[in-house]
């Protein structure tokens, strides 16, 4: 547990004097925000059911998650891997478990402070016009709530696809087109017309059970739903077992 | 703490201990059969080719890399099955001395340091004392990335002293770094001689004579020659050699050198000297019999009165010498196996 506070607390130092980071949050911060306003536009030009925010967590919530996690997570293991250095720390007494758990654990933690920011624009929208329709805090603790645990997910899966290859832009290419493929594949199979098809069954209700786009619109209605959450946590575990695995293999170093 | 402590006793235990380790890459074997104990406080030298064998045997021996077989113990532990318990005893600077390029020297070796176990005082008192010994205290804000080769080298070799291990492994320390530094380092590891094992792999010879107690060679994976440098110059390149600056007719001279010894040889050194006034030169004088000549060459160099010596050295083999022969004999053995590649080898 203390090697692995000390290698996090190392990550974090990096991620904190690397002007890569503030470059990728102002970014981020830049793109969210057009999308958020957008959100509102829409709001203003035609009678909606829902809040802006909801709105905007519902529609771009994918935006995040295919283009900063594979950002963020491609050099952590894969550059180690190339510099060489992986060697050099794992001839210390740290063990595969401790550096993975350190790696994503501060990928994990920039991905929710990204996220964290965006609470930001709905302060500034309260603030320009206070009115009780703008605002729900159900919709917002279900995104919180959706954030949290799908990014265990979406980050355990970029740690991992970097834990596989010596290249960060292999890794980054992998682990742009998982995510894209589990959140738009499950999308499209959901919405497959299955007619002719029996699909009355136990297949229909994993791809319902998958649907990340269900998950975040339920959850940014304010409907909180256990499964998902175990859904997202069981996946994440199973994603970092596979990357301590991948580290501690010898035949991925080679 | 990096002090002045007496050897521990137990060196009938062999620290390193490897036997018949085979590794094997994809159908080429890159070590192959290896066998040899290192003993607790020895300093051993690790000599070879390019491609030889050093660094995966020492990739083994860290844990970093499984053998295809044999078996490797490091302080009666297995490498492969009890890695945990071998880590904490062990520095390691791996081939290519790979840095993180972002820390400063001091914040490297502090990271490095805790994970190694080290907290408080003692770490701050180690971080201080490597530093020093490696030359580096004034550098120890600088970022790894902006150092030149010689200081990272040394931030290599800082990292692998910092927790005070019993045994250190470094592979290729002293590559590109200039004499100055090779002193440093010579001397550093001299410094703890008796009280680490260490294991060190180089192309600098003269570097492994200075400060190993036993050099290993191997070559094509195969260890060919084992002993003290002394012993080694013996084997490989027997026969005593000396230098000499001298002018007079070469044939006289082999008639009286014959009468030492009816092998002795006479060979012009390839470079003339540089002063033409006179007709000194150098040649060299060969005997295959190991023993003292030099009273004798002295006495036939100077017995016709048309004889002048100038100068007259011994010259033992350089490690280069030893290093060249060995390696070649071994060639020779292993030459004829050469042939049976996995076409006949299939065709059985």
């Amino acid at each position: 547990m203390r090697k692995y506070l000390i290698l996090l607390k190392a990550e974090l130092r990096n991620l904190y004097f690397s002007p890569a980071t503030y470059i990728a949050a102002f970014l981020f911060v830049i793109l969210m925000g057009l999308l958020f306003q957008y959100a509102v536009n829409t709001f203003v030009q035609s009678t909606q059911e829902v809040p802006p925010w909801v709105l905007f967590f519902q529609a771009s919530f994918w935006v995040p998650v295919c283009f900063m996690v594979p950002l963020l997570t491609m050099r952590s293991l894969a550059e180690e891997k190339k510099l060489g250095t992986l060697e050099s720390i794992l001839s210390t007494p740290v063990s595969p478990g401790q550096l993975v758990g350190a790696k994503f654990t501060a990928a994990y933690l920039f991905y929710i402070l990204l996220w964290a920011f965006t609470l930001g624009f709905n302060a500034l929208l309260y603030q320009m016009a206070p009115s009780e329709n703008l605002w729900e805090s159900g919709p917002i603790i279900g995104g919180i709530l959706f954030t949290l645990f799908s990014g265990l997910f979406f980050v355990s899966l970029g740690v991992l696809t970097s834990a596989l290859t010596r290249s960060q832009l292999v890794a980054g290419i992998f682990s742009f087109t998982f995510l894209f493929l589990i959140i738009f594949g499950t999308w499209f199979l959901a919405r497959l017309p299955m007619t002719g098809v029996d699909l009355e069954g136990n297949l229909l209700t994993v791809i319902e059970y998958v649907n990340i786009f269900q998950h975040a619109e339920d959850f940014g209605q304010g409907v909180i739903d256990s499964r998902p959450l175990v859904l997202y946590a069981s996946g994440a575990l199973l994603f970092l077992s596979l990357s301590i695995l991948a580290v501690e293999s010898k035949f991925w170093r080679a | 703490m990096i002090s002045p402590t007496e050897p521990s006793d137990n060196t009938s235990e062999p620290v390193i201990e490897i036997r018949n380790l085979v590794k094997k890459y994809a159908g080429t074997t890159a070590v192959n059969e290896v066998s040899f104990a290192v003993n607790c406080g020895e300093i051993v030298g690790f000599l070879g080719p390019n491609g030889a064998g050093k660094s995966t045997t020492m990739r083994i021996l860290t844990g970093f890399i499984p053998a295809t077989s044999g078996t490797a113990t490091v302080c009666g532990h297995s490498v492969s099955g009890e890695a945990d318990k071998i880590r904490p005893k062990l520095g390691y600077m791996p081939e290519n001395n790979p840095l993180p390029e972002d820390l400063r020297v001091g914040e490297y070796l502090r990271l490095r340091g805790k994970l190694k176990g080290l907290r408080g005082k003692n770490l701050r008192d180690q971080i201080d004392l490597v530093l020093e010994k490696c030359d580096l205290t004034r550098s120890r804000r600088r970022i790894i990335g902006t150092l030149s080769k010689g200081f990272r080298q040394r931030v290599g070799i800082a990292e692998a002293i910092i927790a005070d291990p019993e045994i250190i492994i470094m592979d290729e320390p002293t590559i590109g770094l200039d004499p100055h530094q090779i002193a440093m380092i010579r001397d550093l590891i001299t410094s703890l001689k008796r009280r680490m094992t260490i294991l060190i792999s180089s192309h600098i010879l003269p570097e492994i004579e200075m400060t190993c107690d036993r050099v290993i060679i191997i070559n094509a994976g195969r260890i060919v020659a084992s002993d003290t440098p002394r012993n080694l110059r013996r084997e490989f390149v027997p026969g005593a050699r000396y230098e000499a600056e001298w002018s007079g007719d070469e044939d006289l001279l082999l008639g009286h050198l014959q009468n030492l010894d009816p092998e002795f040889k006479i060979s012009r050194a390839e470079e003339e000297l540089a002063s033409e006034e006179t007709d000194f030169r150098t040649i060299h004088l060969h005997s295959k019999e190991d023993k003292e000549f030099g009273e004798d060459l002295i006495q036939a160099l100077t017995k016709e009165p048309s004889f002048r010596l100038r100068s007259l050295h011994r010259k033992d083999p350089t490690l280069e010498e030893v290093f060249m022969a060995a390696t070649k004999r071994s060639w020779e053995v292993v030459m004829p196996e050469a042939p049976v590649t996995p076409e006949t080898q299939n065709g059985d």
